[in-house]
């Protein structure tokens, strides 16, 4: 299939209809309007429904109740709009129902501001609901990695019956970059057998919510969290950006990511051993990826005044290595305010 | 007028007095020498004969304890 | 010897744990008879509510789901628009449907989901312990309106069929009660014909049980009864508020 150039919200409404989404509720919030007007005008077409939702509460209530009606469901919305979907994927993630969420984020808290930013990662990836849980969090930085995670976030939806979210910014939803479709072979899909279709002459299927019995609600935890391992073994992914021989590297995720590549790029041309580590999945975190000796400091750097950077100091297990910098309130970074402050932290390390 | 024979499931049976409060013939009442599982004085009948099968207790059992059959 | 009246094959065989005489045990029942007549048990999924009825699916012989509080209504939209050949239908108390769900229950009404909802309003909060509901009468006491419902403090009561009835999107509406055994059988036609509305696909339907809740009113199941005749339906009368059955028929 040949390329074709998209504006980011609409290459993932594609992507998800690709992966056989037929069911979309939704309500308008500015980064992410663009998604479900392109749902709105594109699900009809194959056979499938958009809603606009009164609210995104009630938005993701209906992606629950879709998704235990065995269909492929997405909702979308930008961070003030998906701090509203939290209880519904609290209640999804207690049923372990499948349901990909897309969080195109802005600027916080509040209102905020309708630029791009980065500040829901602990929202999204430390779980903004009650209870003991995790989300599968993926984190594209490009327009086609948005594609190819949309799509894979349909399989993992299904494969672990659980909320997987695609945790990008306004950037990616808003600018446009040549894409393609390649349908991927998807994985195999296990049956769902517990999917609200009427008894018919079987047994009943229940989607149930509520554990009286706190010995009940902890076995279900303890197997929630059997299930999280099995993900973190198998679906931890990250990216390497020339780290063969680095002896600095940045981490970032998302669109931070794409701009720290170029200031990596600028260092490099001045000589200095530096690299990046880029989180793919931000729930699983890549924990491994930091634990290299040969590395002096991680520099972390968000569109936040510092999140992930928590993550990066567990996972290298030494504080004292991980230095932080980021801009919030919907400031894009400069490639050139990384590359100063990366040169601050390496000093004269040539 | 029909004769009836009703079945009141002490199972079931919370002891509310609905069915005993609209009976229109008055031959229900708790049954206060026995507690039931539940821990309630079951409803009985204490007038079998008189039972007209009008079925109004069961309709208000709320909780489907009560069977009515007309005798014919 | 003939059956005049025996428990339907809607219903589980699980005791419930509602309190003594408390109504949802006869509003369950009713609900079960009609889908049980109307050969729908194999094709039904039951939305029950966050509150007393949340234990519902025990009891409901048909496929359910529990819904966040108030959400019933979205969630049971999910559900239909999934599969719009099945019968999908709410269970929902005052404080679960017209406090904190007022919006997805005006919003379902409003889309014209084909969707049943059973509505049941007892003016109180019953799983909490008998707070004050949008549906407490004024002057009637709660553990939140310890002197009773002031209206200048604490509003009005919420009149939802009257409410619901003003959107287009709603077939039918009607309150009805189980105070007597008469206006059960009433209830339950009224409930069959909510049901015959969504089988039609006319749109949404919407049945409100006057109830009673003897626990939290501090009354006696009979004496409830008689409050329910006396105090709330006055306040909340009975009767058919929408009925475009016949017209969308023409």
């Amino acid at each position: 299939m040949a390329k074709v150039l998209m504006k980011g919200n609409e290459a993932v409404g594609k992507a998800a209809i690709e992966a056989g989404c037929r069911y979309f509720f939704g309500y308008p919030i500015t980064p992410q309007s663009e998604l479900p007007e392109y749902m709105a005008r594109e699900l009809p077409k194959v056979g499938g429904v958009f809603v606009q939702s009164e609210s995104e509460i009630s938005a993701i209530n209906m992606v629950y109740g879709a998704a235990s009606a065995g269909a492929r469901v997405m909702t979308s919305s930008s961070s003030p709009g998906i701090a509203l979907k939290q209880e519904g994927i609290g209640y999804i993630t207690k049923a372990n129902r499948p349901a990909v969420i897309v969080n195109m984020m802005r600027g916080g808290p509040g209102l905020g501001t309708i630029q791009p930013s980065q500040a829901d990662y602990h929202m999204c990836v430390k779980g903004g609901s009650n209870g003991d849980y995790h989300n599968i969090v993926l984190a594209p930085s490009s327009i086609q990695e948005a594609v190819d995670m949309v799509i894979e976030a349909f399989d993992l939806a299904d494969i672990y019956l659980t909320p997987v979210i695609i945790l990008a910014d306004g950037l990616i939803g808003q600018m446009m970059e040549p894409v393609e479709f390649t349908n991927k072979k998807q994985r195999e899909i296990p049956k769902k057998d517990w999917a609200l279709v009427g008894k018919g002459k079987g047994e009943r299927h229940i989607t149930k919510n509520l554990d009286l019995n706190p010995l009940d609600l902890e076995r279900e935890n303890i197997e929630l969290f059997e299930k999280y391992k099995k993900i973190e073994e198998n679906e931890t992914q990250y990216e390497d950006y020339l780290m063969e021989d680095a002896e600095y590297a940045f981490v970032a995720y998302g669109t931070s990511a794409r701009i720290v590549k170029s200031a990596v790029r600028k260092l490099r041309e001045e000589g200095y051993k530096i690299g990046l580590i880029r989180p793919k999945t931000l729930w699983p975190f890549p924990k491994e990826a930091f634990k290299r000796n040969n590395i002096k400091k991680y520099i972390d750097i968000e569109m936040s005044m510092g999140q992930m950077v928590d993550d990066v100091k567990l996972a290298c297990e030494d504080v004292h290595k991980v230095v932080f910098y980021g801009r919030s309130g919907g400031v894009i970074l400069s490639s050139e305010e990384i590359v100063d402050f990366g040169k601050s932290i390496m000093g004269g390390a040539l | 007028m029909a004769r009836g024979k009703i079945t009141i499931s002490e199972y079931y049976c919370k002891g509310c007095e609905l069915c005993v409060s609209v009976c229109p013939k008055k031959i229900l009442k708790l049954d206060e020498s026995k507690i039931n599982a539940n821990g309630y004085n079951p409803a009985m009948i204490i007038d079998e004969y008189s039972c007209i099968a009008c079925a109004s207790c069961a309709r208000m059992c709320p909780e489907a304890a009560i069977t009515v059959e007309r005798i014919d | 010897m003939s059956v005049v009246f025996q428990k339907t094959k809607g219903l589980t065989d699980n005791k419930t744990h509602y309190c003594p005489g408390c109504s949802h045990g006869i509003v369950h029942r009713l609900v079960a008879e009609v889908l049980e007549e109307m050969n729908l048990l194999e094709d039904t999924i039951v939305v029950v509510p966050v509150g007393c009825a949340v234990l519902a699916l025990n009891y409901f012989d048909v496929d359910a789901i529990q819904a966040a509080h108030g959400r019933a209504p979205a969630t049971a939209t999910g559900i239909k628009r999934v599969h719009p050949d099945k019968t999908v239908f709410t269970y929902q108390g005052d404080g679960d449907l017209a406090a904190i769900g007022t919006a997805e229950i005006v919003h379902a009404a409003a889309r014209g989901e084909k969707i049943t909802t059973i509505f049941i309003n007892n003016g109180i909060y019953g799983m909490t312990g008998g707070q004050m509901a949008p549906t407490t009468l004024p002057y009637m006491k709660a553990t939140t309106a310890p002197l009773g419902r002031d209206v200048n403090i604490q509003g009005y009561p919420i009149k939802v069929s009257e409410m619901i009835s003003t959107l287009d999107g709603a077939k039918y509406v009607e309150r009805v009660s189980v105070n007597t055994p008469a206006n059960v059988i009433k209830a339950k036609k009224a409930i069959r014909k909510a049901f015959e509305v969504q089988q039609k696909g006319l749109g949404f339907s919407l049945i409100e049980v006057v109830s009673s809740c003897p626990t939290n009113w501090g009354l006696t199941p009979v004496k409830a009864m008689e409050f329910v005749s006396e105090k709330m339906i006055p306040y909340y009368p009975l009767g058919v508020y929408k009925d475009e059955t016949a017209e969308e028929a023409k």
